[in-house]
């Protein structure tokens, strides 16, 4: 590539970095939220490049103020980092087409530039730990999108939204600083903070205690960033009292995107030279995953409050993920990366489509959602479409992930076996949780006269285009199937 | 027209069917929207007819829409048994429409629109179904034809029948996505693929105890056929407005469960293979056990649709034990009971929903009499009742006549004593009906009523009709079946 095309790796995170600096400026009605918008598809696109560009499992390197690695910041961009770059921008834009009403809603319009403002930050953040080739740089990009996080989530008019925050304020820090530690300790041994210098250097001291410790530190650290069962008791809160928009951004990618350095730390630095370290996942990662899976829907079927009820089916559905990266293998591996791609797309449809419902009924409980099919039907075939996603109905995307995480299981005998078991107990699971929501949607009689609203055309084009791609991507999955692959081969191909 | 233009007509017809069953619906008012029902179903039975001849002649026309992963199809293959579910299933969606016209209008049910638009897409998936080349092609349908059905059980919309349709789809979805599918998966992953081959891809790949648990994964699976202990969906499906019950929980979703049944027994397993494999000899057994439970239980219903519900459960049994009874001769008779029963089943069904309109009365007690207030009605229903008993000049002794047959050929026992003991209960709880319809007099106070609605008659009749003719003209359906275990042989 040239000309303004070799420079696409850094744009990703400049554009809307750059942008969050001016969007403040841009009080008059609307004029934010359109400059958010634009740098946000103009990411999008931005990121479909990148993944043009990877397909066939090419890795693009690029090494910022042309400084060669390890001596500059080396960006690298690989099938793996291209499809989370996919899943964040796209959900952003969406969420930012598909949210405008309901923040309008939530709040006072001569706030919203800042609020705009604070989302391209956690965007240009989210998007620079993707990007990002070394340890350090994806720490600063963690704190920018973490930072500009908790703004998004406390912003909305709830006041339960601050306890929640502060929560998730001291656990995300405690997160990130295990991991700086963990990075430090690495740094003091090998003297490299670059992914690939370390890959190798890491070798000569492998056996070292400080090495030891550095690992379970960024283990740890990540984990609880991405609310890996138990450590994800910040998640539930948090997405329920933040505004709707930011619930269906972050829903669909942030956790996400920690998962991503958790692998990509493990697979690249750690599994090919720690002895032993291949136990971490079949101990404790997979135990884990399973319990998170298990506990994460059984919750769900209980919760009155149906955003509380899709953020613990979230840390079921982060179990799927780590589940499949949990067996080490291609097919694995493929579940989950995909799962990634998928489940962003379920769940950031049920918080959209969540996000239209709260404009015609009191809140968001169970009860009070109560006959709002009746007052807004497309919206609520829509919320069908996604909720079966989510369940893994034939011809949804879902369905694709539940294919590969199953087959991975049945490679591993009578363990998988009682993993498939687990799987669809799950999915089961999930379709008990889903169907409340959807009965009492469709046949509950409204308690009190709720307000009439009729779903804005931006919100209804960005939902629907979700529920569409929701049933795209289950009949043709070829794209997200075949970047975690390639995502999958990469990371396997540094076990050696 | 190309064949392969045939099967996507077939599938997009009742889809586009549904598109514009809404827009008429909103926009132009009931005569509209019917109209467009009934254009739809006349094209989507005059499409599907148009492979039957093809089919007949021993063409297997297929068609691969897309390929969703690496060996893993949306295909579809059409054969004997598939040409028969779906000629069956358009033809009589034509009749049904003509009763539901006569039923929805004389009743005043509300929302007809969303019950017409969901009728049109519950065929489409049935047609999927029928027409499925392989696996997973046929489990995509088969759980869009659940979710599509689940409104109109619903239709209601009060609690008593949410609560029923819950457990319809609570039933029908755990036992695909719990069983059905790791079954699917077992058998890709065991045969590297699941598409349907006469004489089966299971051969060699499977053996021992693993041959049985994958059958009961498979039979269990496929809620939709109602082998006990999962057939609970049935009775409670019955909450659903009775041209629902008529022509889906009598033909279109529970001949979808044992014409899948029936499918994998011949495409996947084999019957030669599971006949040579003795851990699958069970499925007979559970089969004769819900023929003669779901009978019992019938014997003791005083709800008239509850009654046929039972009815229903017992008689697809019938089907699945006589695939199971692995004999060609069995397996004809398996594809012509689907068909047998069919006529029979809705003809009883069209009858219990125009008692309803006409007169509001729904359980059994309340039925002395009636014979002489509906006499068409009622011929009708008995014609219908003497077909479950399998009395000759009705269809229902066709396809008993294969299935004993086979039962002969076999030397299965078990079977045999079924089928007469089966026999025996339900003349025993028909003939009752049927006594008390004719001959009881009338108790005094009731409504003064007369038939229900012409067309409701007329289609019941139609069906009535097509119970006799059936006994009579068979010769090419089993003919058509014939080709499936004359391939084999």
């Amino acid at each position: 590539m040239n000309g303004i095309n070799a420079h696409l790796p850094a744009l990703q995170v400049v554009v809307p970095m750059l942008t969050a600096a001016f969007v403040v400026l841009l009080q008059p009605r609307g004029l934010a939220w359109a400059a958010a918008t634009a740098a946000s598809l103009m990411s999008f696109l931005i990121a479909v490049q990148l993944t043009l560009a990877v397909a066939g499992g090419a890795t693009l390197t690029y090494a910022m103020g042309s400084w060669p690695a390890p001596y500059g910041i080396a960006l690298e961009i690989d099938s793996f980092s291209a499809l989370l770059l996919l899943v964040i921008t796209g959900a952003s834009t969406l969420a930012l087409i598909g949210g405008k009403a309901s923040l309008e809603s939530q709040m006072q319009s001569d706030r919203q530039p800042y609020y705009f403002s604070a989302w391209l930050l956690a965007l240009a953040g989210l998007c620079g730990i993707v990007v990002a080739g070394d340890a350090f740089n994806i720490f600063v990009f963690m704190e920018i999108s973490s930072l500009a996080s908790y703004i998004l989530i406390a912003g909305g008019p709830d006041k339960r939204a601050l306890p929640a925050v502060f929560k998730y304020l001291i656990m995300g820090t405690i997160g990130a600083t295990f991991y700086l530690i963990g990075v430090g300790l690495i740094y003091m041994m090998t003297g490299t903070l670059n992914l690939h210098d370390m890959e190798v250097l890491i070798a000569n001291v492998s056996d070292q205690r400080p090495i030891l410790a550095a690992a379970g530190f960024i283990t740890v650290g990540l984990a609880l960033k991405a609310a890996v069962f138990p450590l994800h008791v910040w998640l539930p809160n948090a997405y329920t009292y933040a505004p709707h928009m930011a619930t269906a951004f972050l829903a669909a990618c942030a956790t996400k995107v920690s998962l991503y350095v958790l692998l990509r730390f493990d697979f690249f630095v750690f599994q090919g030279n720690l002895d032993g370290h291949a136990f971490q996942f079949t101990a404790y990662l997979m135990p884990l995953a399973i319990l998170g899976i298990v506990i994460g829907s059984a919750v769900a079927l209980f919760e009155q409050n149906v955003k509380r009820l899709f953020a613990f089916s979230s840390v079921a559905q982060i179990g799927y993920i780590m589940l499949g990266a949990s067996f080490v293998s291609i097919l694995g591996l493929t579940a989950g990366i995909v799962h990634i791609f998928n489940h962003a797309l379920a769940k950031g449809g049920i918080f959209l489509a969540l996000g239209a419902f709260a404009l015609s009924a009191k809140s968001l409980r169970i009860d009070d959602i109560a006959g709002v099919a009746k007052r807004m039907p497309w919206t609520f075939a829509a919320f069908v479409i996604a909720g079966l996603s989510l369940i893994g109905i034939p011809g949804t995307a879902g369905f694709i992930s539940k294919w590969y995480l199953i087959n991975a299981a049945l490679e591993h005998g009578s363990l998988g076996i009682a993993l498939i078991v687990v799987i669809l107990l799950s999915s089961l699971m999930a379709v008990v949780y889903v169907w409340r929501v959807v009965e009492a949607a469709a046949f509950g009689e409204p308690a009190t006269a709720a307000p009439i609203a009729k779903i804005q055309p931006a919100a209804f084009i960005a939902l629907w285009t979700v529920a569409i791609l929701n049933i795209v991507f289950g009949l043709a999955p070829d794209l997200p199937v075949s970047l975690a692959t390639d995502a999958s081969n990469i990371l396997l191909g540094h076990l050696r | 027209m190309s064949v392969e233009n045939l099967i996507l007509m077939a599938l997009v017809v009742p889809l586009a069917g549904a598109l514009g069953i809404g827009l008429a619906g909103r926009y132009l008012g009931p005569n509209a929207r019917e109209t467009v029902t009934f254009v739809t179903a006349g094209l989507l039975a005059a499409t599907v007819w148009q492979i039957v001849p093809l089919v007949y002649n021993g063409e297997r026309p297929g068609l691969v829409l897309a390929e969703i992963l690496p060996g893993i199809e949306i295909a579809f293959r059409i054969e004997p048994l598939g040409m028969m579910f779906a000629a069956l299933a358009s033809s009589l969606w034509i009749v049904n429409s003509i009763y539901s016209v006569g039923y929805m209008r004389g009743n005043n049910e509300r929302n007809q629109t969303r019950f017409y638009v969901m009728f049109a897409v519950s065929l489409a998936a049935a047609i999927g179904i029928a027409f499925a080349g392989n696996l997973i092609t046929l489990f995509l349908f088969y759980e869009a034809l659940t979710l599509a059905t689940y409104p109109l059980v619903a239709h209601k919309g009060d609690k008593a029948t949410v609560r029923s349709a819950r457990i319809y789809l609570g039933v029908l979805l755990s036992t695909s996505i719990g069983l059905l599918l790791p079954a699917i998966i077992w058998t890709y992953s065991v045969a590297g693929t699941g598409d349907f081959v006469l004489g089966g891809i299971l051969d060699g790949k499977l053996e021992g105890a693993a041959v049985g648990l994958l059958l009961g994964l498979f039979v269990f699976g496929i809620g939709k056929a109602a082998v006990m202990p999962v057939h609970r969906w049935l009775p409670a499906a019955m909450v659903a407005p009775t041209p629902v019950s008529a022509l889906l929980h009598a033909v279109a979703v529970v001949k979808a469960g044992v014409f899948t049944v029936t499918k994998v027994i011949v495409y996947i397993f084999g019957i030669d293979f599971l006949f040579a494999e003795p851990s699958s000899s069970w499925l007979v057994y559970a089969a004769s056990f819900t023929i003669i439970a779901a009978s019992i239980v019938a014997l003791r219903q005083k709800n008239l649709k509850r009654l046929l519900a039972y009815s229903t459960i017992a008689q697809l049994s019938y089907v699945v034990m006589a695939a199971a009874i692995l004999k060609p001769l069995a397996e004809i008779g398996a594809a012509i009971h689907m068909l047998a029963h069919a006529f029979g089943k809705i003809t009883l069904f069209f009858a219990a929903g125009a008692i309803y309109v006409a007169a509001k009365k729904t359980e059994l007690p309340q039925l002395a009499g009636i014979g002489r207030r509906m006499p068409i009605t009622m011929t009708a229903f008995t014609i219908g009742a003497l077909s479950m008993i399998g009395v000759p000049p009705t269809a229902g002794f066709v396809s008993k006549w294969y299935i004993l047959a086979g039962a002969f050929e076999a030397d299965n026992y078990v079977a045999l004593f079924t089928i007469i003991a089966s026999t025996v209960l339900n003349a025993a709880y028909f003939l009752p009906i049927i006594y008390a319809v004719w001959f009881v007099k009338e108790s005094e106070g009731g409504p003064d009523h007369g038939e229900a609605p012409w067309p409701a008659v007329l289609a019941l009749s139609i069906t009535a009709a097509l119970t006799i003719l059936f006994f009579l003209f068979n010769g090419p359906a089993i003919a058509l079946e014939r080709q499936v275990v004359e391939a084999l042989s």
